[in-house]
């Protein structure tokens, strides 16, 4: 369905941190896509350059919190700008959950730079099938 | 009246003059710290957004790429520019998955990087780590500035 679509050029959504900050530098929103099976809530983030050790997920309250930091670029010794066009920094965002999430068996997981997130439901909170019975 | 706004400015009265341009100064030191992040963004409007750095040996391209595997790009380079194309593909979950939010794009993307000196095409190297893309482009020998010592 997306197969002669061009991805459109975006730039990076940069937000102000939500507390004052004891590092400096730029905050992030990772784009994603979160959906809903009768299951589970699964999360997908586009978070490039972080690596696992750096994530951290965070869930208390029904606030999903994801924290994500990059190493800074062009590090390297020596090494000058000729064109910047994108910055990198801390990868920021939270989601409230409207439904109770059995919070052991949360699953995450992190390829390429992006995180798959899998939040199973509660047993209670999966929709039962009412059966209407003739009457 | 005039005279007396003149001679009544407080500051005159309770600092030093050069209190205030100590303050001005601070405000433009600030104005240019943080210049660069808005002046040097000059997106040339096409998909991935990159970052273009050299040292004395390469140039250095990196670019986010998320969620797309070595194999679906696809690289190339002549002696003066690299072109960095591909397709990033979603995989479609299962049909019963209803989605709250959708913002990661699939799609195809070509972007030619025109770089400022001669490089060596044969010997360009890309890395793909944690969804970001470095390729490491070697200038070539006519390109490199050469040490000239003065006798």
């Amino acid at each position: 369905m997306t197969d002669s679509k061009e991805i459109k050029v975006k730039e990076k959504q940069e937000v102000s941190a939500p507390a004052e900050q004891t590092t400096p530098g730029a905050v992030f929103t990772p784009e994603v896509d979160i959906f809903e099976t009768e299951k589970a809530i699964t999360l997908l983030a586009d978070i490039p350059g972080v690596k696992p050790d750096q994530l951290n997920i965070d869930l208390r309250d029904n606030i999903l919190t994801i924290t994500g930091d990059v190493d800074p670029i062009a590090a390297k010794a020596g090494e000058e700008d000729v064109t910047i066009e994108y910055e990198t920094g801390r990868f920021y965002r939270q989601f409230t959950l409207s439904e109770v999430i059995d919070q052991n068996k949360i699953d995450a997981k992190l390829a390429d730079g992006v995180l798959r997130l899998n939040l199973p439901k509660v047993a209670k909170a999966t929709p039962r099938k009412i059966a209407i019975k003739a009457g | 009246m005039i005279y007396r706004r003149f001679f009544g400015l407080p500051s005159w009265e309770t600092r030093s003059p050069y209190a205030e341009l100590e303050r001005l100064r601070r405000q433009m030191d600030r104005l240019f710290t943080e210049w660069p992040s808005s002046y040097q963004r000059q997106a040339a409007g096409v998909f991935p957004l990159i970052n273009l750095t050299e040292n004395q040996d390469n140039f250095f391209i990196r670019a986010e790429l998320p969620g797309m595997s070595s194999k679906e790009l696809d690289i190339q380079a002549t002696s003066n520019s690299v072109s960095i194309g591909g397709e990033r593909k979603i995989p479609a979950e299962s049909t019963e998955a209803k989605y709250h939010r959708r913002e990661r794009e699939a799609g195809k993307f070509s972007r030619i990087v025109g770089l400022p000196s001669e490089i060596d095409p044969d010997k360009v190297e890309a890395d793909l780590v944690n969804g970001v893309l470095t390729v490491v482009v070697p200038k070539a020998q006519i390109g490199k500035p050469r040490q000239i010592s003065v006798r």
